[in-house]
């Protein structure tokens, strides 16, 4: 059985860090979730799920620059690690594998319905 | 208007404050951008919300700073456990004498605990259990009171219509004897008895089928579920036919949920209405007014609002006042509350003197004095090594420890021990429940997944690492650190006090136990090796339970003598191995007018005694040669005495309204109690008074052979009625089972006890010469011998171990002497007993400590006096 590692809500934060790039720092990886997801996330439960991600060596981080609407402070820019890549990459191919053996939505059948 | 908003300050200092400092600097600032980017969409008060939201929502495990306080408690205690896990792997000899003999005790105590509950928890099945209660009298005869479960007929109707408000129900009972059951051609045999119709709501029996009201049906029965599994098996039991004992024909109108073992009346595998039987039985119905035919049983439930107490108070006089004829004997009648029926049911001159009750507070005590055992075990061990620990004590006081902190670290490790000495306990109470269940004739089961059981389990354990771990942990802590890390420490001569006194208290208890075992296996002994009277090999006694087992004498007779398998047949009142009738109403010549007469009676045919080989020492036995003989009676030597009849034979005694003449004097046989003297008994020739058959079986042939041609015989004759007998050796060594079961119980829990003791005196003196290696190197060299070493070393605990004994004698002896005259029929304490139980015990101690003391004293000096 192919692990993924990722939880659902991992998996989401790790690929809106890579969307993210520069700007993947807590709260706008937060408003991003928001946004995309039309569910309210709060900044912590972010916050506490990229510290994990980054123990778990999916992420590494540094501290970035600072601007005026933060109160000169600087800011944890997160970006996405080679290992974290993969894992983002495997849990796509097996999610993908299962389905393509689930019977009822057979991709061959899709391609027909939409060709 | 413009004012600058900012982020709420309160806010921002309880983020401040619980933050770790590494996360401030992106949290605030996260947050204030949040907060701008807020301001932007909606209300000032809403992104201050907004901002309280985020900030509460922080308190994660993740962010929260550790809190230095309570990080020192967790670790020290972790670091407790760490250093005695260590210590417990390190010294591993030591550490599997203290949780083996930790776990021995606690399995024993655990054991006695389920055993103690179980005995406590008798009855408390009935929901009633606290207002119901068994109507009883006292009754002096020749100035001996004697307390009887047996009341007379009326006295139900006088309760039910003087004393109407105290109690809410009554119910009059038969006995519970095995009865007959028979549907069609099929009978089986079960125990049961008649009640009257509100019973089962007394009891409140638990119904599966009908309801506990239809016993108000005088022609129904009520089944139990497995009476009507075996029965009827899958079929419907209800409204079935059945007859009782081939007389009574009854319904089936209710089954019930078997009555647990734990209750009196778990032997009720069926109950009839008690109007059915009393109208069935002439002598019953006879004896509605009769206050002196003291025969059945009387249960009552007392009102809610009334006391116990003060209704047994009230309703003392009843009997006497309601019959004149009965005064001369001074009829008490009180109630036995439900609560005392299993564990205070032993009387004495009218008064309660406990009965079960002892037996429970002797095992409690037992189970605690093991559990000190195993507790001292512990304690010596840990203080006898304490010198190798001094150091660590010494530095940790110097790093800062407090006393309490080294309290508490000797405390968590006794604990650690004791965990794990539960945990083999645990196992070991689950592997041995089985066997102890046959032995103390219980059905405990253990309820390991009730939470209740687990709480008291972990305070066993707390209470148990408390009373191990106080002494040594005291002790430990009191060291002076500047001494101990010096060197100068040095433990004083009296610092093995203590110790020792504990060994002598471990000792004295084990001399104790094992004195005690042997005294109630010789009172056993004793008891069985008592002149019975008669013959109990190979004789058969089958109770004539139906009404097709009588007129048939001479057809049996004959039949079981001519087949070959039976010598010899008779029939009789009452089982020889129990006295089922007492009377009075004897009267003879020169009897002394004061003497209240009663005499065990018993109705025999004529071979009884050749059946039973009973011993003539004057006169003759009945026989058919004689046809005066028809009025003929024996007398035992007992009744001889008692009666001071003179040169008996011959002489004439008026019972019944008949003139019966006594022709010979029988030796004493033990029918009753093997512990009691026997009683003084009459035997008179009489075919209509019996309900035993009594078959001595050829010796010459093979007693399988014979009980099948017996039952063969028994199965054309009394068709369709079950072939139930017993032996009567069987039913006699029954008579012995309580003590024998006492006995086995104190004698695993001695062996234990001495178990423990020795392992925790291994322990102590491979401690002993492990310290003295060096000493033992120089007296080696300068030439002492093996012997006198071990001499040396096996001296100090021989002298423990007999100070033990000095101590227990005494005690045992007053305990056992008191134990033992409780019993009429008692053997006495001989002195062998405590010569062998010292002797054993220097033996044992000897035993255990040798093995140490000699390879003490064969090592090579070189090697001892080597390393400096």
């Amino acid at each position: 059985m192919i692990e993924t590692k990722l939880g659902e809500f991992e998996e989401v934060i790790l690929l809106l860090t890579g969307i993210l790039g520069e700007e993947a720092y807590a709260f706008k990886i937060a408003d991003e979730f928001e946004s995309q997801t039309k569910r309210s996330v709060s900044i912590g439960a972010v916050h506490s799920s990229l510290t994990r991600l980054e123990e778990k060596g999916f992420l590494k981080s540094e501290m970035g620059k600072s601007t005026a609407e933060r109160g000169g402070r600087r800011k944890r820019i997160y970006t996405l690690t080679a290992y974290g890549k993969k894992t983002l990459a495997a849990a796509r191919d097996f999610r993908q594998s299962l389905w393509d053996q689930y019977p009822g939505f057979a991709t061959s059948k899709l391609y027909v319905g939409f060709s | 208007m413009q004012t600058k908003a900012t982020p709420p300050p309160l806010a921002q200092k309880l983020l401040t404050n619980f933050l770790r400092t590494d996360l401030v600097e992106e949290v605030h600032g996260d947050l204030e951008e949040k907060f701008h980017s807020d301001l932007k969409r909606t209300s000032i008060l809403k992104a201050k919300l907004q901002y309280w939201y985020q900030a509460i929502n922080y308190l994660r495990p993740f962010a929260i700073r550790k809190s230095t306080r309570h990080t020192n408690g967790y670790d020290m205690f972790q670091n407790y456990f760490k250093i005695g896990w260590r210590n417990i792997l390190r010294t591993r000899g030591y550490s599997l004498i203290n949780i083996g003999g930790l776990a021995i005790g606690m399995t024993v105590t655990m054991l006695i605990g389920l055993w103690i509950d179980d005995e406590l928890s008798y009855d408390k099945y009935h929901e009633n259990y606290s207002n119901l209660a068994q109507v009883m009298q006292n009754q002096t005869l020749n100035g001996i009171t004697e307390t009887e479960y047996s009341i007379p007929r009326p006295l139900e109707f006088a309760l039910r219509t003087t004393y109407a408000n105290d109690f809410k129900y009554l119910s009059m009972a038969s006995w519970t004897h095995d009865h007959v059951i028979s549907i069609g051609e099929k009978s089986i045999t079960k125990s049961g008895n008649f009640f009257q119709s509100d019973f089962p709501e007394m009891i409140s029996l638990r119904m599966i089928k009908g309801t506990r009201q239809n016993l108000k049906d005088p022609t129904s029965i009520l089944l139990s579920a497995s009476t009507a599994a075996a029965l009827f098996g899958n079929a419907e039991p209800m409204n079935q036919s059945l007859s009782i004992g081939n007389r009574l024909d009854v319904k089936v109108t209710g089954v019930y949920e078997d009555l647990p073992y734990t209750t009196t009346f778990r032997d009720l595998d069926f109950i009839g209405s008690w109007e059915l039987y009393a109208s069935s039985e002439s002598w019953v119905k006879n004896s509605t007014d009769n206050w002196g035919n003291n025969s059945f049983q009387l249960f009552v439930q007392t009102s809610p609002n009334s006391d116990m107490k003060s209704v047994s108070e009230k309703i003392k006089r009843v009997k006497y006042d309601n019959s004149k004829k009965e005064q001369p004997y001074n009829p008490e009648i009180f109630l036995h509350a439900m609560p005392d029926w299993h564990l205070k049911s032993s009387w004495k001159g009218g008064k309660n003197i406990g009965g079960r009750i002892q037996m429970v507070w002797m095992f409690g005590v037992i189970g605690t004095f093991v559990l000190l055992l195993a507790c001292i075990n512990f304690m010596n061990l840990s203080t006898a090594r304490s010198e190798k620990r001094a150091k660590e004590v010494g530095i940790r006081m110097t790093m800062g420890s407090v006393r309490t902190q080294l309290i508490n670290q000797f405390l968590s490790e006794s604990s650690l021990v004791v965990m794990l000495a539960f945990i083999v306990a645990a196992s070991l109470v689950a592997l041995m429940l089985p066997w102890f269940n046959n032995l103390a004739d219980k059905r405990i089961a253990v309820e390991w997944s009730n939470p209740f059981f687990w709480i008291i389990s972990f305070s066993f354990i707390l209470f148990t690492s408390l009373l191990a771990g106080s002494y040594p942990a005291l002790y430990l802590s009191s060291f002076q650190p500047v001494k101990v890390l010096k060197g100068t420490f040095k433990m004083g001569r009296f610092t093995s006090l203590p110790r020792k006194a504990m060994v002598v208290v471990q000792f004295a208890v084990s001399i104790s136990l094992i004195i005690g075992t042997i005294i109630v296996y010789q009172q056993i002994q004793f008891s069985k090796n008592r002149p019975v009277g008669y013959n109990r090999e190979g004789v058969l006694m089958i109770q004539m339970r139906t009404p097709k087992f009588y007129g048939k004498f001479d057809l049996l007779r004959n039949e079981l003598r001519n087949s070959g398998a039976v010598e010899e047949m008779s029939e009789s009142s009452g089982p020889i191995t129990g006295v089922w009738s007492n009377n009075s109403g004897f009267s003879w010549q020169g009897k002394d007018p004061n003497l209240q007469e009663e005499f065990a009676t018993i109705w025999i045919t004529h071979e009884y005694g050749k059946t039973f080989n009973w011993q003539i020492i004057a006169g003759r036995d009945i026989s058919r040669e004689f046809s005066t003989d028809s009025s003929a009676m024996l007398l035992n030597e007992t009744a001889l005495n008692y009666s001071g009849i003179k040169d008996p034979i011959g002489k004439e005694i008026k019972f019944d309204g008949r003139k019966l003449h006594i022709v010979g004097i029988v030796k004493d046989m033990i029918m009753g109690s093997p512990y009691k003297p026997v009683k003084q008994t009459v035997y008179i020739l009489n075919y209509e008074n019996v309900n035993w058959i009594n078959l001595k079986l050829n010796p010459g042939k093979s007693t399988s052979e014979s009980l099948s041609k017996v039952e063969s015989i028994f199965k054309k004759q009394i068709p369709s009625t079950p072939f139930d007998y017993k032996f009567v050796d069987q039913e006699y060594s029954k008579k012995f089972d309580s003590e024998e079961r006492v006995g086995k119980l104190a004698s695993v829990f001695a062996v234990l006890a001495i178990l423990i003791s020795c392992l925790g005196l291994f322990g102590l003196a491979s401690f002993v010469a492990e310290q003295r290696t060096k000493e033992i190197g120089i007296r080696k060299v300068l030439g002492a011998s093996v012997a006198t070493l071990w001499k040396m070393l096996s001296k100090d605990f021989v002298i423990l171990v007999l100070l033990a004994c000095v101590v227990s004698i005494p005690l045992a002896y007053y305990v056992l002497n008191n134990w033992l005259r409780s019993y009429e029929y008692h053997t006495e304490i001989s002195w062998w007993i405590f010569v062998a139980s010292v002797l054993g015990a220097v033996l044992i101690t000897l035993f255990t400590v040798s093995y140490q003391a000699i390879r003490a004293a064969l090592m090579n000096p070189v090697n001892s006096l080597k390393s400096e």
